[in-house]
C-alpha cells in the first residue's frame, strides 16, 4: 500500500503545482484582456454622452455659422478621404493641369502639395489669427509641410526636400491670400468644407438639426444635408457646429452606396486662444532652396511655349469645346465633347491597340450601353465619368444609371 | 566568461541585513555581465559607427558643391529622414542616424542581449548557479529585464553621441530649424535631441520584454535571439502592408519614428504618448508572461 499511497500523493501534489503553474499564467492574459478592454470600451463609453443642448432650427444653426466671427483658433485636423481612387500621392502630378504645377517646379509648391489630401489620412495642424495671418501644416512621416500667410507674405515650406515656397499675397486680397493659394475644391479647414457644401443648398436639398455631438471635446450641433434628388452619389453631408461660437468642427461626407465615409474631416484638438506670433513667423531656414511664386510662373510660361508648341499638332485641343453641363442640384452631369471627335477622347478600339491595353482598360470600366450609343464607366465612390466610343464623356457625382439617362437624354 | 561569473554574484552582504540592496548587487552583476561581453562590445561598435558612414557618406556626397536639397524632387522625400539638413546643421545627423538605426540595428542589438538574458545562462549551464542564490527567480528576472533596458539606453546614446561628434567635426552647427520650419536655439535644439534619444530607447521597452520572454521559453539562446529578430521583422512587415490597417496601431514598431514629432514646433505629443503607452503595455504583457514562464520553469541546466 505503501507505494501506491506515496504514487498518489506526488500525483496530487503535481496536480495542485500545475494548477499554481496554470494561475501565474492568468497574469499576463489578465494585463492583455484589461489592455484591450480599456482600448474597445473607453472611446465607446466616451462618446456615448451626446451633449444635451437647446433645441435648434437648421435655420439658426447655419445663421450661427454665417455669424460666427471666430478669428482665432489653432488645432489639429484629421482629414481621412476614401474616394475610391489608387492612392493620389504619385498621381498628382499627372493629375494637375500641366501649366499650373510646371514641369520641375518645387516640392514646396502649395498646389501640388494639396493635392495629396485627396487620398488617404491625413493630419494637419491648423491655426489662425485674424484675416491676415494663417498657419496650416501637414504633418508626415518625420517631416512636415506648412503654408504660412502672414500679412501679405505667403511661405511654404516642405522639411523634407528642405524646400521653401514664398510668394507675395496681392494687396487688394490681403484677406484672401492664403485661399487663393490654395486650389479649388480641395478645402482644407472644415469651416471651408461646411461653406462649400452650404454652397449647394437649394430646394434640390433637405438641411436638417440632426441630434448633437461632442468633436475634440466641445458640444456640437449635426447639421445633416441631404439630396432630396435620386442618383446622386453623395448620401449625406454632416457637419457638426460648435453650440457656442459656431465653428464647423467636423465635416462628414457618406456616399449613397454606403460603407465608409468617403470624406471626414474635423478637429481632434480645438483652441480658440490667440496663437502665439512666433507660429506665424517663417523665414526660411539655412540652405534651404526657395523658388520664388515670379519663378514659377517665368518657368510656367516657358514650359507652356514647350507645350503648346509641341502640341501644334493637335488642333482639336484648340476648339475643344468645353464644358456643358446637363441637369441641375446634385444630379449636375458634366457633358465634355470633342468637336473633331476622331482625335479627342475617342475611346480607344480593340484594333488600334495592343490587346493588353485594351484589357487594361475594360479592366478600369464597365461597358454600358444605351441609346446613346456604348461606352464604357469608370467608377469612382463619388464620382462616375461615362466615355462614350463616339468621343464624348460625361462626369457627374451621380450613379451609373444617371450617367446614362443623361448621355441618353443628350443624344 | 560567465562560467567565473557565480563565485562573483552572490553579494558580500547577507540577504537578511539590505534587502533593496540586494537587488541592486544582482542588477550591478547582471549589468557588468552583460557588458563586459565581447558580443555586446561588437555591437555597440556597430552602432557607433553607423552615423559615421552617414556623416562621411553625406559629406563626401555634398562635398561637390551641389546644395543640399540634393536630386531636386525625386531625392527630396528618399532615404531616411532629416538626412537633406544634414549639411546645415551637425545635429541633425543625430536625429538621421536614430531613424536609420531604429528599424534594425538597434532592435536588432536589443534583441540579442534581450534573448540571450536567460537562455544564454541557460544554455551555458550558468541558470542554477544563479538561482542557488537566495533572491529568488522574480528578482532575477527584474534584475535581467533592467539591464536589458539599461543596454537599451546605452545603446541609443552611443548612436546618438557618435552622430553628435561625427556631425561637430564634420558639419556646422548652429539654430536648429524645427520641421515646422521655425527656428530654435542650438541649446533647446541639443535638449530635443537629449529626449528624443530617451524616447527612442524607451520605444525598445516593449521589443526587450518580449525578447525576455522568448529567453524564457528555450534552453538555447541562439534560438531565442533568432525568435526575437524574426518576430521583430514579421511585426515590421505587418506593420507595412496596408490591407492590415486595423491591427497596426497595435503593433509594438508602428510608433517608432514618432520620435521626429518631438521636433515639430509646437511638439506634437499624440503619437510619442501613444507609443511610450504601448510599450508599457507591452512591457506588461510579455514581463508578466515572461514572469510566468521563468517562475514555474524546471531549470534544467
Amino acid at each position: 500500500m505503501a507505494p501506491n499511497d506515496s504514487a498518489q500523493t506526488t500525483e496530487g501534489r503535481d496536480f495542485a503545482a500545475g494548477r499554481r503553474k496554470a494561475a501565474r499564467y492568468i497574469v499576463p492574459v489578465a494585463v492583455a484582456g484589461v489592455a484591450a478592454a480599456t482600448i474597445g470600451l473607453v472611446p465607446a463609453l466616451a462618446d456615448s454622452g451626446d451633449p444635451d443642448l437647446p433645441k435648434i432650427s437648421a435655420q439658426q444653426l447655419i445663421e450661427k455659422i454665417a455669424a460666427s466671427d471666430t478669428q482665432q483658433l489653432s488645432g489639429t485636423v484629421k482629414i481621412n478621404t476614401d474616394l475610391g481612387i489608387p492612392s493620389l500621392g504619385g498621381m498628382a502630378g499627372s493629375l494637375m493641369p500641366k501649366g499650373e504645377t510646371g514641369g520641375d517646379g518645387s516640392s514646396a509648391d502649395p498646389q501640388a502639395k494639396l493635392m495629396e489630401l485627396a487620398s488617404g489620412t491625413h493630419t494637419l495642424r491648423v491655426a489662425a489669427d485674424g484675416p491676415d495671418k494663417q498657419r496650416v501644416s501637414i504633418l508626415g512621416n518625420a517631416a512636415e509641410y506648412s503654408l504660412i500667410h502672414n500679412a501679405g507674405e505667403v511661405w511654404a515650406y516642405d522639411s523634407a526636400s528642405n524646400e521653401a515656397f514664398h510668394a507675395e499675397a496681392p494687396a487688394d486680397a490681403k484677406d484672401s491670400g492664403k485661399r487663393e493659394k490654395l486650389p479649388e475644391g480641395v478645402p482644407t479647414t472644415p469651416k471651408e468644407l461646411a461653406e462649400e457644401a452650404l454652397k449647394a443648398a437649394d430646394d434640390t436639398t433637405s438641411v436638417t438639426v440632426d441630434g448633437t455631438a461632442q468633436v475634440a471635446g466641445r458640444d456640437a450641433y449635426q447639421l445633416l444635408i441631404k439630396p432630396k434628388q435620386s442618383g446622386s452619389t453623395i448620401g449625406s453631408i454632416r457637419v457638426a457646429v460648435d453650440a457656442e461660437n459656431g465653428v464647423p468642427l467636423k465635416f462628414t461626407l457618406t456616399p449613397s452606396s454606403g460603407g465608409k465615409a468617403a470624406i471626414d474631416a474635423g478637429f481632434t484638438k480645438v483652441d480658440f486662444a490667440k496663437p502665439s506670433a512666433d507660429t506665424f513667423r517663417f523665414s526660411p531656414p539655412k540652405g534651404a532652396k526657395v523658388t520664388e511664386a515670379d519663378e514659377l510662373k517665368a518657368h510656367e510660361k516657358d514650359f507652356k511655349k514647350g507645350f503648346d508648341k509641341d502640341f501644334k499638332g493637335h488642333d482639336d485641343l484648340k476648339d475643344f469645346e468645353g464644358l456643358n453641363v446637363i441637369g441641375n442640384g446634385w444630379t449636375t452631369v458634366a457633358e465634355i465633347s470633342s468637336p473633331g471627335g476622331e482625335a479627342g477622347f475617342k475611346a480607344p478600339e480593340k484594333g488600334d491597340v495592343p490587346p493588353e491595353a485594351a484589357e487594361f482598360m475594360d479592366a478600369l470600366g464597365d461597358k454600358v450601353s444605351g441609346e446613346f450609343g456604348s461606352g464604357t464607366v469608370f467608377k469612382t465612390r463619388l464620382v462616375n465619368a461615362l466615355m462614350t466610343d463616339d468621343g464624348k464623356v460625361y462626369v457627374g457625382a451621380v450613379t451609373e444609371e444617371a450617367l446614362v439617362q443623361a448621355a441618353n437624354a443628350a443624344k | 566568461m560567465s562560467r567565473a561569473e557565480p563565485a562573483v554574484r552572490p553579494p558580500k552582504e547577507g540577504p537578511r541585513a539590505r534587502r533593496p540592496l540586494w537587488t541592486l548587487g544582482l542588477f550591478r552583476s547582471e549589468l557588468t555581465t552583460t557588458f563586459r561581453r565581447w558580443r555586446t562590445l561588437a555591437l555597440l561598435a556597430v552602432l557607433a559607427a553607423v552615423p559615421v558612414l552617414i556623416g562621411i557618406a553625406v559629406k563626401i556626397e555634398t562635398s561637390g558643391g551641389s546644395p543640399s536639397g540634393g536630386g531636386g524632387r525625386e531625392g527630396g522625400g528618399a532615404g531616411p529622414a532629416f538626412l537633406t539638413q544634414i549639411t546645415n546643421n551637425g545635429l541633425f545627423l543625430v536625429f538621421a542616424a536614430l531613424a536609420a538605426t531604429l528599424p534594425v540595428f538597434l532592435p536588432m542589438a536589443v534583441g540579442v542581449v534581450a534573448g540571450d538574458a536567460v537562455a544564454g545562462e541557460a544554455n551555458a549551464g550558468t541558470l542554477r548557479y544563479l538561482l542557488v542564490a537566495p533572491a529568488g527567480r522574480t528578482r532575477l528576472l527584474l534584475a535581467k529585464y533592467a539591464s536589458t533596458l539599461v543596454f537599451c539606453l546605452v545603446a541609443t546614446l552611443v548612436v546618438a553621441v557618435s552622430a553628435l561628434v561625427t556631425g561637430a567635426l564634420l558639419f556646422p552647427l548652429g539654430e536648429v530649424t524645427t520641421i515646422s520650419g521655425t527656428r530654435i536655439g542650438f541649446g533647446d535644439g541639443l535638449l530635443r535631441a537629449v529626449l528624443i534619444a530617451a524616447v527612442v530607447a524607451a520605444s525598445l521597452a516593449g521589443l526587450a520584454a518580449i525578447g525576455l520572454f522568448v529567453s524564457t521559453l528555450t534552453n538555447s539562446g541562439i534560438a531565442a535571439m533568432a525568435a526575437t529578430v524574426g518576430l521583430l521583422i514579421t511585426v515590421q512587415i505587418l506593420d507595412t502592408i496596408p490591407q492590415l490597417d486595423a491591427i497596426h496601431p497595435y503593433l509594438f514598431p508602428h510608433y517608432w519614428l514618432s520620435f521626429a514629432d518631438l521636433l515639430r514646433e509646437p511638439v506634437y505629443w499624440d503619437e510619442v504618448l501613444d507609443n511610450l503607452g504601448l510599450q508599457t503595455l507591452y512591457a506588461a504583457v510579455f514581463g508578466s508572461a515572461a514572469w510566468a514562464r521563468f517562475t514555474t520553469k524546471d531549470i534544467t541546466a
